[in-house]
């Protein structure tokens, strides 16, 4: 076990898109009870810095594993695809009509009401390519489809934000 | 008579080591200290057996110092020497202190970053002035405790920005207190809360302190202490509300404050009226102002009416968290308040209708974080009984650097677990250029202007090369405190360009040697003599960690290796016994540095044992 040892070894799970989430909390816990430079405070300074590493390493592959969407490009990357998302920014047109079609109602959107609406839309559509990818990534072993899922769904993050900025405008 | 305390057969071989560690609560109105005793989390009182020590500091003639109730009394007659409610001071600019508190002070006008305040016994920062009431809390402790402090934890808002929570580490090591660990105000009073409940689930701590508010939703499993967001406003308290009702009457009473004193006046009895409204439906508001008695009847609903717009922007902030968190608001299983202005019947009506359920009032809103800090104190001390107790923090506002164009290019986001590192990589704008300014900003609006500056960097040694060739990467980390560090490498070349940081709104490390070596809190002792004392206590530290270590790991060492460590600790404690500060601290080094590889190998050890733990759980 080193620094460089990958997030699922780290963890103790297995190389897959599908997680148990209350296993993966319980197991950051269990790692931090080890590691948190809380354990070392009256250690020695290599101990310390030792401490300190592993909690941040720890911490890193804790929040890749728990976002999806961040887990989905670490997989496409530990099977040699890196997602490069500056790089691939061309996506399809049916799905840039889409993508369109929400931001124009999120803009006429006037209340909490309304913008409901397209969260629920996007809230379908994002569960609907969070199934693809985990079927690309568990199933086929595909990892290029897999990546264009993920480009598509940091699309559609974007958005997600785009719409929480609106709500926590409206709500002051 | 205090209990001896006698410890398990085997679990501590020397019962006499048992460290004294305290919890402060270094509050805007009222500050604390806390330890436990014989198991039992306990404020400690001062001699008249009063815990809360107001947080007041006034310099008197003749270079004296009166700290808390002997300083209060002179509030209203000698406004200006008597700082109150400095904490909202900490870690500021003067354009970032309100109008009534730039006429209570005199300030320095030409300070650059965190005010400085004009007093008769010099000029003061925030820092010092906080450092004065640290160091009668480190008194009480060592009264009390009749020993040596080990260390302390000291609570900080969970909004404090990296300035403030900064200046707070500064007055605590000025106050000549070893800081164990900063934690945020709710997370302390979680952990007093949750340990003595033996809660489980998702909690959220709502507290609203003189000066600052905070919200923030945890996460509580077998003394596992998890924070899943914060958010809060570090500069509106129960203080705020005292000022606003303090305005109201004068203006019903045809009434007008003159001066200081008279502001001093008018709080000080709009916050007895307040106090007075949370178990009463009227009260009487009592002050002299401009030579003048004022006297008016006020009731609740006159208070609430004043009151509701500061209640409305803490209701806000709880909105904002809970929605960052992505919870429902019924999945939260219990409120815990904490506070002094809790007590008010309208932030509790408030909260509980956001809620859909009553928060839980069975403990003392003003001591709870000083009790929970305690707690960690002793459990980061390594006292056995302790328990497992861990606290997993996050940062509380995202931190970033200013790009092109005055936009912010965010690095760490805010709820982010610390301790946390992120690197990001930046290029020159322009052909040859040797230099790069990094502006660090805190806060979550797109603009730098809008954000909170940190302070700025310098790199210089850049090797010159064509415009966008040159890969400068910056690395910020967060430690456990939240505190964050910056550092920035030319990896093309590798060259580790040379850092200079100017803290926007902190003390210079020039400073802050400076302030100690005026002798601050240790007029009796000369620096020569407390820099060796202090290289001792490290040096005892390093053998009782070494022996720990080797005593549960010692098996990882091959017989030469562990020859090695033993002759260097030798070598330690023999110059520990001598007076030669840098002898101490050479040999000091050369065991650390010894103990390097140790270190890694029972790191991993460690985190094997955490997972074969899980494994063994899973069966």
């Amino acid at each position: 076990m080193h620094l460089a040892t990958d997030d699922f070894e780290l963890f103790g799970l297995p190389r897959r898109f599908a997680i148990d989430r209350a296993e993966l909390d319980a197991r950051r816990r269990a790692l931090q009870a080890e590691v948190h430079p809380d354990r070392f405070v009256g250690a020695d300074a290599a101990s310390r810095r030792a401490a300190m590493q592993w909690a941040v390493r720890v911490n890193e592959a804790y929040e890749r594993l728990a976002d999806p969407v961040r887990r989905g490009a670490y997989l496409c990357e530990l099977a040699g695809v890196p997602i490069a998302a500056e790089d691939n920014t061309a996506m399809p047109a049916e799905f840039l009509r889409q993508q369109m079609a929400w931001r124009e109602a999120l803009a006429e959107a006037e209340s909490r009401a309304e913008i409901d609406v397209v969260w629920r839309e996007l809230e379908r559509e994002r569960r609907l390519a969070l199934e693809r990818l985990a079927a690309a990534l568990d199933e086929r072993q595909d990892a290029a489809s897999a990546a264009r899922e993920v480009r598509g769904l940091m699309f559609v993050e974007r958005f997600a934000a785009d719409v929480d900025r609106r709500v926590a405008k409206l709500e002051g | 008579m205090a209990l001896l305390q006698i410890s398990e057969p085997g679990a501590s071989p020397e019962p006499h080591t048992r460290r004294h560690a305290v919890g402060i609560d270094l509050g805007t109105t009222h500050s604390l200290v806390a330890a436990v005793r014989s198991g039992v989390a306990e404020c400690l009182p001062d001699h008249d057996g009063e815990v809360l020590l107001p947080s007041a500091v006034r310099y008197l003639e003749g270079g004296r110092v009166a700290i808390g109730r002997d300083a209060l009394a002179g509030a209203v007659d000698d406004p200006k020497n008597t700082i109150v409610s400095v904490k909202r001071l900490m870690g500021r600019g003067l354009d970032d202190v309100g109008a009534a508190t730039r006429r209570a002070y005199d300030f320095v006008d030409d300070a650059v970053g965190m005010v400085r305040l004009s007093t008769r016994a010099g000029i003061k920062s925030p820092v010092e002035v906080s450092a004065e009431i640290l160091a009668a809390l480190r008194q009480r402790a060592e009264d009390t405790l009749d020993a040596h402090l080990y260390g302390a934890v000291v609570t900080v808002p969970a909004y404090f920005d990296d300035a403030q929570r900064q200046a707070t580490k500064d007055a605590a090591e000025l106050a000549g207190l070893q800081v164990l660990r900063l934690i945020s105000e709710p997370t302390a009073a979680s952990i007093a809360y949750g340990l003595d409940n033996a809660s489980e689930g998702l909690y959220a701590v709502y507290d609203l302190g003189g000066g600052t508010f905070d919200i923030s939703l945890l996460r509580m499993t077998k003394g596992v202490f998890e924070v899943v967001a914060t958010g809060g406003d570090s500069a509106l308290g129960g203080d705020d509300i005292d000022a606003a009702f303090a305005a109201w009457v004068l203006a019903r009473a045809g009434a007008e404050a003159a001066d200081a004193g008279d502001r001093r006046a008018a709080m000080l009895a709009a916050r007895a009226a307040k106090e007075t409204l949370s178990t009463q439906e009227r009260a009487v508001f009592r002050c002299s102002v401009s030579g003048r008695n004022v006297e008016l009847a006020v009731e609740r609903s006159d208070l609430e009416a004043v009151a509701r717009p500061f209640v409305d922007r803490t209701i806000a902030a709880v909105r904002a968290v809970v929605r960052d968190a992505r919870v429902a608001r019924d999945a939260i299983d219990g409120i815990v308040l904490v506070g002094g202005a809790t007590r008010m019947p309208l932030v509790r009506q408030a909260v509980h209708e956001f809620f859909g359920r009553a928060p839980l009032t069975n403990l003392d809103p003003d001591q709870v974080v000083a009790l929970g800090a305690a707690r960690q104190a002793d459990a980061l001390a390594g006292n056995v009984g302790a328990g497992d107790l861990l606290l997993l923090d996050v940062v509380p506002l995202s931190l970033g650097i200013e790009t092109m164009g005055g936009l912010v290019e965010r690095i760490i986001e805010r709820n982010s677990p610390i301790p946390t590192a992120r690197a990001q990589s930046f290029t020159t704008f322009q052909d040859g250029q040797t230099a790069m300014a990094i502006h660090v900003v805190q806060g979550e609006r797109d603009l730098v202007a809008d954000c909170r500056s940190l302070a700025r960097f310098e790199l210089h040694g850049i090797p010159p090369m064509v415009a966008g060739a040159a890969r400068i990467q910056v690395t910020f980390t967060v430690d456990a405190d939240g505190l964050l560090s910056v550092e920035a490498r030319e990896e093309t070349s590798g060259v580790e360009a040379s850092v200079t940081v100017k803290p926007s709104y902190g003390l210079s490390d020039d400073e802050v040697t400076r302030m100690l070596q005026e002798g601050f809190g240790h007029a009796e002792d000369d620096m020569a003599a407390r820099a060796l004392r202090e290289a001792q206590v490290d040096a005892d530290r390093l053998l009782a960690a070494l022996a720990s270590a080797l005593a549960s790991d010692g098996d990882l060492l091959a017989s030469g290796e562990r020859a090695v460590l033993d002759a260097l600790a030798e070598t330690l404690r023999r110059t520990r016994a001598g007076s030669d500060r840098a002898a101490i601290e050479q040999s000091m080094q050369a065991l650390s540095a010894a103990t390097d590889p140790f270190a890694a190998e029972r790191m991993n050890r460690g985190i094997r044992r955490a997972l074969a733990g899980r494994r063994v759980e899973d069966l």
